[in-house]
């Protein structure tokens, strides 16, 4: 047989201007970051120094790790509320397990909690067909009544004795960002070169063939629950290992700046498209504007930088919602 | 007029469930009460019962919000921030006298509510993304217009509004109630209503009908706004301060359940005003019991979260797919 | 009533790879499918026909693991089966392609081809592998595109033959194809016929489902007629004339002449009460117009996917239309919206009643003056005793059958649900009425009320375009009956060509040149 070939008609394929649109969706974070950073470098006297770029890595570097899990869990078309309270528990847990048992238990202890809660949510959500918002919102809630219960009602603050080695993951710059880099490299090939991430993308792209298709839609979608809170745990703990203790009131709102970055990294909120890569260059975009307001507006704290992840949120929310209607109404 | 029709009883096959569904909120409101009583006689001292009712008011005034935004199946996470945004304003123009500074509040809630409603209606963004980005950005709004730290209020008529009683009664209970009854009427009784459920049940249908769909969307987070607004007033004036950065935090999780629990659902199409009411008062006896019974914070947030995961799961149709 | 033929068959033809026998399947009490059989061979092309509702869409839907059949085997390769899940169907060798792609769009062409059993070295997936295996395959299939671009840059041409090729890549014995050609351009239709053929001669059973008679006749060699959930023949599709299908798609037993009684002809001076001039929607409808006068009931006839409803969704502008307008009255609809034709007095009863008229979740009365609302209300506040006015008049002369007006309206029969869409209209007194599919999936007696009303209300001045599948009632309730064939006019039935005969020969006929080796269909 010869058949025809079928490339030459695109009826459904897309204009130009879309598939820059797309592209300016998948890289626009990083030229942003990239233009950012070397104004900023011009610019802003002492942005470029050793110390203002290691305070930049250094100090959020772990809690990067919570957008890492996020990725994968908008990737599927959920949404984790609760890793900001996940955070925190995990950082009291590991020096509260520090405290008492040393250095294995500070690590291992939040990550078993950390799986079984996500595994609750993930439960919830893929089998009992909860909505995600609601169910990690009360995770959220939830999370950090454990924590309060640990700390006996925030009373107490655990510290991580002072020789442990636990703390040595934590210092300098460099060895928090080498572990979060290493856990984003293992999360990139996590979700680009195993069936895991390949069903992850699916079911965020189009749920119902994932279904057809014979893929595990359940098990998948339980798992990113699982990773999500087990990462954000283990960010926690890590966080604790640097601050030497676990502070019962860190975390609070780190959900919507996760998110915020997942969204400038180019996944989609809807599911279905993103990648890790995006995520990282979401992460560092708004981590170095935080660090240019805190340079030139630090009387404003905390509330500038909601202000402007809740604008980065709903511009790129709403550019993307447009994109896709254009592209929908075809 | 006469026959039922034969589909009717192949349908019924869940009644039990569905009547439990609705009115189940009540049985165990009854059944908490009566614990709480039975447990500590105290708590029907009129002490306590104002301190319940000046606690839950803001939360229902939200939750009625909410309750509409339900009804057409979106939801609204942006009511914390809109409190907040209160809270920050309220200092500001309290010189102005009450009136001016709710205005203002209530006004910010409304643009709130219309640019989360707009986002809905018009750029058709899911209406958890829409309001979630509202959430992250209006708290931090909120912050930079009036500090984040905690001011304190001393405007006389304010604090009256969030702590003195009519006729044995909290006025904010009273302005809780009058909102009640005014949704209760919106609902039941107006044309707005009326599409408001038509949108949530089947928007294609209501478009199809010829309603004004977008209108609808468009005023049902305005109103949560201005509730929220409303709501963010009295959280200030009981507590004689503002504090921006704190007051108002997991109250959307609050009303989505006050309003869950209360029967109506997730997916729209359904709004009960009564039911929310009895939710709202079921979360807040519930918390009140526990804390009242020096059971710690720490469980009573944990016995709520698991509360709040059963009744939704409780409350879900199932079956359909 | 199963036409299943036994298995073994006559000599000279292969046994075959799946046997359904007696497949029974419901849906909260409503028979989707009775009794139906279905016998295929390998290297044969089966063809299944049969309108909207006569459950084509469930049969295939047993056969590929999607729904469980209440009663009834499946025998494939002579051994009885049961599939739980999609899964299972298509690990026993059942692929099947639907009208929709249900592939991901957003992924690359080559994961969609691999997805869940993509190839793997050292535990991680063989990207270079998958790519050029998918190049290869996607090549057999007349694809030639860069297997790393995401699924969607593809024409719906291309993507379906990557569902085709994903389907059929596990070594499938049966291939379902659920309307493959639907959104496909001619010569693609042409590469999927080949690749179609190339499946049968290597042993292949295909299930093909459509309603285009020239691909049937083309490409099918067996055919299987379903109507109302059960199989009505079922032989060679080569002894089958056109218009006897077709007839047995559509009609009980066809009426011979017109039942409806002639009326006055309408005054030629006044303007129209509905006229539409070169509605088009983008692969949907292509320059239709027609007049609607008062008091007379317009058919508007046509096969599946022959524009008929959405001619009638652009009406009103439920659908976005691409050129054409609409006067009403001699005055133009300048806005279109749903709301603005509602205020003209044009108004549609659509054909997907769940979908797009139900309020499941509220009562009869609400649902009757959900259109209402603004006229029943004074500032704002909807008045009950005119609602129940209303309600009470409209249950009545329509003779709905509930326990009471607050009944849910879910919990009625399809007959009294769309008795209450039709009330809703109804009430608002419409000057137009556009009835899409108005007796789909009620009752012989619901549907004879209902066609007794639409007469009726066309004597009271109304003018009605009427959309039907059904032969017999367009052709015993219409005063004139526009055909449409893919969207496009083909003939107009005024008269006495108002007429079974005609309309058929109409349905059958060939406007497109067909796809494939035309002159196989066109010596029929």
């Amino acid at each position: 047989m010869s058949p025809t070939v079928l490339t030459a008609d695109r009826r459904s394929a897309e204009s130009p201007a879309e598939r820059l649109a797309a592209r300016i969706q998948r890289h626009g974070a990083l030229t942003v970051l990239a233009l950012l950073v070397l104004l900023a470098s011009a610019f802003s006297p002492g942005f470029a120094s050793t110390d203002n770029l290691g305070a930049i890595l250094g100090n959020n570097a772990f809690v990067w790790l919570l957008a890492l899990g996020l990725t994968f869990v908008v990737l599927t078309g959920g949404i984790d509320l609760s890793v900001g309270s996940m955070y925190a528990l995990g950082g009291v847990l590991a020096a509260w397990a520090a405290e008492r048992y040393g250095t294995w238990a500070a690590l291992l202890l939040p990550l078993a909690v950390g799986a079984a809660w996500g595994c609750v949510h993930g439960l919830l959500v893929a089998r009992a067909r909860t909505a995600p918002f609601i169910v990690t919102l009360a995770g959220l809630l939830g999370a950090r009544g454990l924590l309060q219960l640990v700390t006996d009602e925030g009373a107490t603050t655990h510290l991580v004795p002072p020789g442990s080695a636990f703390r040595a993951l934590g210092e300098g710059t460099w060895t928090p960002v080498l572990v979060s880099a290493a856990l984003f490299g293992l999360g990139a090939l996590l979700l680009t070169r195993t069936r895991f991430g390949a069903t992850t993308t699916a079911i965020g792209g189009n749920e119902h063939a994932a279904t057809l298709m014979g893929l595990p839609v359940a098990r998948t979608k339980t798992l990113v629950y699982v990773l999500s809170a087990t990462l954000a745990c283990a960010a926690g703990a890590l966080g604790a290992a640097r601050l030497g203790s676990g502070v019962t009131t860190v975390g609070v709102g780190y959900e919507l700046t996760a998110i915020a970055s997942v969204v400038i990294g180019g996944t989609l909120l809807t599911g279905g498209s993103g990648s890790v890569g995006g995520t990282v260059a979401g992460v560092l975009l708004l981590s170095v504007v935080h660090n240019l307001i805190d340079r030139s507006a630090s009387q404003y704290g905390s509330a500038v930088t909601d202000t402007v992840n809740g604008a980065f949120l709903a511009a790129v929310v709403l550019a993307q919602a447009l994109l896709d209607r254009g592209r929908r109404d075809e | 007029m006469s026959a039922l029709a034969p589909a009717g009883a192949l349908r019924g096959a869940a009644p039990v469930l569905r009547v439990l569904r609705q009115y189940g909120v009540y049985a165990a409101l009854a059944v908490l009460f009566l614990a709480a009583v039975v447990l500590d006689a105290g708590f029907l001292s009129a002490g306590n019962v104002r301190i319940q009712l000046f606690q839950v008011a803001p939360t229902l005034l939200v939750a009625l919000g909410m309750a509409l935004v339900i009804g057409t199946e979106g939801i609204d996470l942006s009511v914390g921030a809109v409190i907040a945004l209160a809270a920050a304003v309220i200092p500001l123009y309290i010189g102005w006298g009450l009136p001016v500074a709710l205005l203002v509040a209530a006004g910010l809630g409304a643009l709130s509510g219309l640019a989360g409603g707009a986002m809905v209606a018009f750029a058709r963004v899911q209406p958890i993304v829409a309001t979630l980005a509202l959430m992250i950005g209006l708290r931090g709004v909120a912050s930079l217009l009036n500090g984040a730290s905690a001011k304190p209020v001393t405007d006389g008529t304010l604090l009256a509004l969030g702590a003195d009683a009519f006729a044995g009664v909290p006025l904010t209970a009273w302005l809780a109630a009058a909102c009640v009854a005014l949704t209760a009427v919106l609902v039941h009784r107006t044309t707005f209503g009326r599409q408001l459920v038509a949108v949530g049940d089947n928007r294609r249908a209501a478009r199809l009908a010829g309603l004004p769909v977008r209108r609808v969307l468009l005023t049902v987070y305005l109103l949560s706004g201005v509730l929220a607004a409303l709501a963010g007033a009295l959280i200030v004036g009981h507590g004689a301060e503002a504090d921006p950065a704190n007051q108002g935090r997991n109250i959307e999780l609050d009303a989505i359940t006050a309003v869950v629990v209360g029967g109506t659902p997730l997916a729209g199409g359904s709004v009960r005003v009564l039911g929310t009411v009895a939710g709202a008062l079921f979360m807040q006896l519930t918390t009140a019991v526990l804390t009242q019974h020096d059971v710690p914070g720490s469980l009573t947030k944990i016995v709520e979260a698991a509360v709040i995961c059963v009744a939704v799961y409780a409350s879900q149709e199932r079956g359909t797919r | 009533m199963a036409q299943a033929e036994r298995p073994g068959g006559p000599a000279g033809r292969p046994a075959p790879v799946l046997v359904a026998t007696g497949i029974d399947k419901g849906f909260a009490g409503v028979h989707a499918l009775r009794g139906v059989g279905l016998t295929l061979r390998p290297g044969r092309v089966h063809a299944l026909v049969g309108e909207n509702g006569a459950g084509k869409s469930t049969l295939i839907k047993v056969l590929t693991g999607v729904h469980r059949p209440d009663a009834g085997k499946l025998e494939l390769g002579g051994s009885e089966r049961e599939f739980r899940t999609p899964l299972e169907a298509q690990r026993a060798g059942i692929a099947s392609i639907h009208q929709e792609v249900n592939l991901v769009p957003m992924m690359s062409v080559a994961r969609n081809l691999h997805l869940g059993r993509e190839p793997r070295r050292r535990g991680l997936l063989d990207l270079r592998r998958m790519n050029r295996e998918a190049a290869e395959v996607l090549r057999r299939y007349g694809v030639d595109a860069d297997v790393t671009r995401p699924l969607r840059e593809l024409g719906l041409g291309a993507q379906q033959m990557v569902a085709l090729a994903r389907a059929a890549g596990v070594d499938a014995e049966v291939v379902v194809m659920d309307e493959p050609t639907s959104s496909l351009e001619p010569h693609e239709v042409d590469t999927l016929f080949a690749v179609v053929r190339d499946l049968t001669a290597r042993g292949t059973a295909v299930v093909y489902v459509s309603h285009r008679m020239d691909e049937l006749y083309a490409l099918c060699q067996d055919v299987t007629v379903l109507r109302d959930g059960r199989g009505v023949h079922t032989g060679p599709l080569a002894d089958l004339p056109r218009r006897e299908l077709v007839g047995l798609m559509l009609g009980r037993t066809l009426v011979a002449a017109r039942e409806r009684p002639a009326r006055h002809t309408p005054d030629a001076d006044a303007p129209p009460a509905l006229r539409a001039r070169g509605l088009t929607v983008r692969h949907r409808v292509h320059g239709v117009g027609f007049d609607v006068h008062r008091g007379e009931v317009l058919g508007l006839g046509g096969l599946l996917g022959s524009g008929r409803s959405e001619t009638a969704k652009a009406v009103v502008g439920a659908l976005g239309a691409d050129a054409g307008r609409v006067e009403v009255d001699g005055r133009e609809l300048t806005r279109r919206s749903p709301a603005a034709a509602i205020r003209a007095g044009v108004v549609l009863l659509p054909e997907d009643r769940k979908a797009e008229g139900l309020l499941p979740g509220r009562s009869v009365r609400e649902n009757i003056v959900l259109a209402a609302l603004p006229r029943l209300s004074r500032a704002g506040i909807v008045s009950r005793a005119r609602q129940d006015e209303v309600v009470e008049r409209f249950v009545a002369r329509l003779r709905i059958k509930a326990a009471s007006p607050e009944q849910k309206v879910a919990d009625l029969s399809g007959g009294n649900q769309q008795k209450v869409l039709l009330a809703r209209w109804l009430c608002l007194a419409p000057k137009v009425l556009l009835l899409d599919e108005p007796t789909r999936g009620i009752d012989v007696g619901a549907r004879a009320e209902v066609q007794a009303l639409i007469d009726e209300l066309a004597a009271d001045g109304l003018g009605v375009l009427l959309v039907s599948s059904d032969a017999e009632e367009l052709i015993a309730g219409s005063d004139r009956v526009l055909v449409l064939k893919d969207g496009t006019p083909v003939d107009e039935l005024t008269g006495e060509r108002v007429h079974a005969d005609a309309l058929l020969a109409a349905l059958a006929h060939e406007t497109r040149p067909p796809a494939g080796d035309g002159t196989n269909g066109a010596q029929r």
